[in-house]
């Protein structure tokens, strides 16, 4: 079976997120595979010891994200593909994004029975790129999947639906978007790492893709970089219980402006 | 001069510390109170390689440089000293004897397990009369065909309790003095091999430390570890390379507490504001992190000193003098911070204070290394005539 897997390179969830001059500050930052795609690097490596077959792990980022897939190789992928879009320095989105990996499939001749990605970033959080990836190769794809069965060329997924399970059957070739609880993830051994480093990694620049740069620019514009209000203390009323349910009406009507 | 580690080493840290972080950190106070590390964790540390981080690739190691093992020492000391002394014994002492010294063959029997964590390694030199004088130990090992008779008793063995491949020191030829020490490999079920008591210690609970009795102990001549005779000075050279690894330990215990002094000087508040605003506070923390700073340069520097084939006798002495006097006053700091917290047995503080204790002792006493830098010191004046 050949599997694909693409992830990205995000902060580690417990970096704060600083900005400077409208920009979200790198650094010092502990960068981590994005957890959900480290769910669908799981998922990969559990397939190939299923059914045999090769992973192949893609990503697109700076220099730094060889970091996130000889990671995903130390836990049993085979082989990566990083592509520099620095080029495009801000220029990019979601949009972008799919039509970059797309391009990079059919590049580097990939092919896929199955491909795996998380169901968002945990730092855009947009969940838009694995859906449109696989609208981009014209294949079907299914969204934060908690489960996972192939037989033959039968696909049966469990796919979470704001807390109720959707049971859902499709064939390959296939997209699909990991969500928590589909697997726990491996500590990627030691040795594994040590291993990893000789691993093969393809590095791709824009240039090197069949793409037209006009149409591969970012469909949306960034106006503003901000960090949420700092959370205010709560509020604790006091005296007699009448009173009080009296004063949070007026308190969530006029203060809050909720009801 | 560069002062950054190879990328891949940067990857084994953070893979090490995540599993520190998640898997060992949440079950200390565990540990602490049953004096004893859950299976579960051995066993993940066992999947995750850690047995193997001294040990050659062409044995299924890692064959890290002594860099790399530092910067994996310093993530397995910040959490339950016993937990990292199990590691630290077993990678250090209890493995680079026959990773060193080894011929082939002891290397092909002994290593693969040892790195997969299936055969503990522990390292038999101390006796009840001879601890900082190590040339005095008593037991002795006699020719008789082709096996040597050992006869004698060991103490304080760390890892001994679990452990299956025992370097011991033993006495080949009285007359001889320090060149007459033959160090050998020995297996647990090697008959005359008896492991004695558990020790109780005031601290590194979960790390077991016995008396051994070698009563007729057999062992094959083909299990003397280097030459016969040289076993002093392969003791000495095992102690020697182990001392950068003992100071990363203690680093990374260092650094433990003082990011969780700082956490708490951030939160405790007292006299209307936190107590990180006292200066009395906010230059005890300064001192802690000057401490760690200096230690954590003279160890990688030692530890690239190792790599480069340098010879580092008063280097490792002082470093590994340093990191035990360090942490000492780190973890003294560190509960003075914490004030009756830092002394009471619900929160880990203490346990650091207790487990730092044994750090000026063991692997040869703060005295002792004293000593061998005196010693390299008059040495060196001499030699510049």
């Amino acid at each position: 079976m050949n599997i694909l897997v693409c992830l990205k390179q995000t902060f580690d969830t417990e970096e704060k997120i600083t900005l400077e001059n409208g920009r979200i500050n790198e650094e010092g930052v502990e960068f981590v595979i994005n957890p959900y795609d480290e769910y669908a690097v799981e998922e990969a490596i559990k397939l190939k010891e299923q059914f045999g077959g090769e992973v192949t792990v893609i990503t697109i980022g700076p220099e730094r994200a060889e970091q996130a897939l000889r990671t995903a190789m130390a836990m049993g992928a085979d082989k990566g593909v990083i592509v520099d879009i620095e080029d495009l320095g801000d220029n990019v989105d979601e949009h972008t994004i799919a039509q970059v990996l797309a391009a990079t499939i059919k590049e580097e001749d990939l092919a896929f029975d199955i491909i795996l990605c998380g169901y968002m970033a945990i730092d855009d959080g947009s969940a838009q790129v694995g859906p449109r990836l696989a609208e981009l190769l014209e294949i079907p794809h299914i969204s934060t999947i908690t489960k996972l069965t192939i037989d033959g060329n039968k696909v049966t997924v469990d796919k979470d639906v704001e807390g109720d399970v959707e049971v859902i059957e499709s064939t390959l070739p296939i997209l699909v978007t990991a969500q928590q609880g589909l697997n726990e993830p491996r500590y990627p051994s030691l040795p594994g790492i040590m291993k990893a480093k000789k691993k093969p990694l393809t590095r791709l620049e824009l240039d090197d893709l069949d793409l037209d740069e006009e149409e591969i620019v970012a469909k949306t514009e960034t106006i503003e970089v901000f960090l949420p209000p700092k959370k205010q203390a709560g509020k604790i009323l006091q005296g007699e219980l009448v009173d009080q349910a009296k004063e949070l009406v007026h308190l969530l009507r006029n203060e809050a402006k909720v009801i | 001069m560069e002062f950054t580690l190879p990328k891949e080493i940067e990857t084994l840290k953070r893979i090490v510390r995540d599993f520190v972080k998640n898997e060992v950190e949440p079950v200390a106070m565990e540990i602490e109170e049953k004096n004893e590390i859950p299976q579960r964790v051995i066993d993940l540390a066992k999947e995750l390689g850690l047995f193997g981080i001294s040990i050659p690739e062409e044995y299924g190691g890692l064959g890290l440089s002594m860099v790399g093992k530092c910067a994996i020492y310093e993530e397995i000391g910040k959490t339950h000293n016993g937990f990292t002394s199990l590691i630290g014994a077993h990678t250090g002492i209890g493995t680079v004897g026959i990773v060193q010294l080894g011929t082939e063959e002891q290397k092909k029997r002994y290593l693969p397990k040892m790195a997969s964590g299936q055969w503990i390694g522990a390292f038999a030199l101390t006796e009840p009369s001879a601890g900082s004088n190590a040339a005095a130990i008593k037991t002795t090992a006699v020719r008789k065909g082709d096996r040597y008779i050992i006869n004698g008793s060991k103490h304080y063995i760390t890892n001994a309790r679990d452990a299956h491949v025992f370097t011991v020191m033993a006495v080949t030829d009285p007359a001889k003095g320090p060149k007459g020490i033959t160090s050998f490999i020995v297996e647990r079920d090697f008959p005359g091999f008896i492991v004695g008591k558990t020790e109780k210690k005031m601290g590194l609970h979960g790390s077991h430390s016995c008396e051994l009795f070698f009563e007729d102990l057999e062992v094959p001549v083909e299990n003397v570890l280097g030459k016969e005779g040289e076993g002093y000075f392969n003791a000495l050279k095992i102690l020697t390379e182990g001392r950068a690894g003992l100071a990363a330990r203690n680093l990374g215990s260092c650094q433990y507490l003082l990011d969780r002094s700082i956490q708490y000087a951030m939160e405790r508040v007292q006299f209307g504001k936190p107590i990180i605003e006292q200066q009395a506070v906010l230059h005890m923390l300064a001192d802690m992190a000057l401490d760690i700073e200096a230690l954590r340069s003279m160890t990688y520097r030692v530890a690239w000193m190792v790599d480069q084939g340098i010879k580092v006798i008063k280097e490792a002495a002082m470093v590994k003098l340093f990191g035990s006097e360090v942490y000492n006053r780190v973890a003294d700091k560190a509960v003075q911070i914490h004030g009756g917290l830092g002394y009471s047995a619900e929160y880990p503080i203490e346990r650091f204070y207790r487990d730092a204790r044994i750090t000026k002792i063991y692997e040869g006493t703060s005295e002792i290394q004293r000593n061998i830098i005196g010693t390299q010191l008059i040495k060196e004046y001499k030699k510049k005539g």
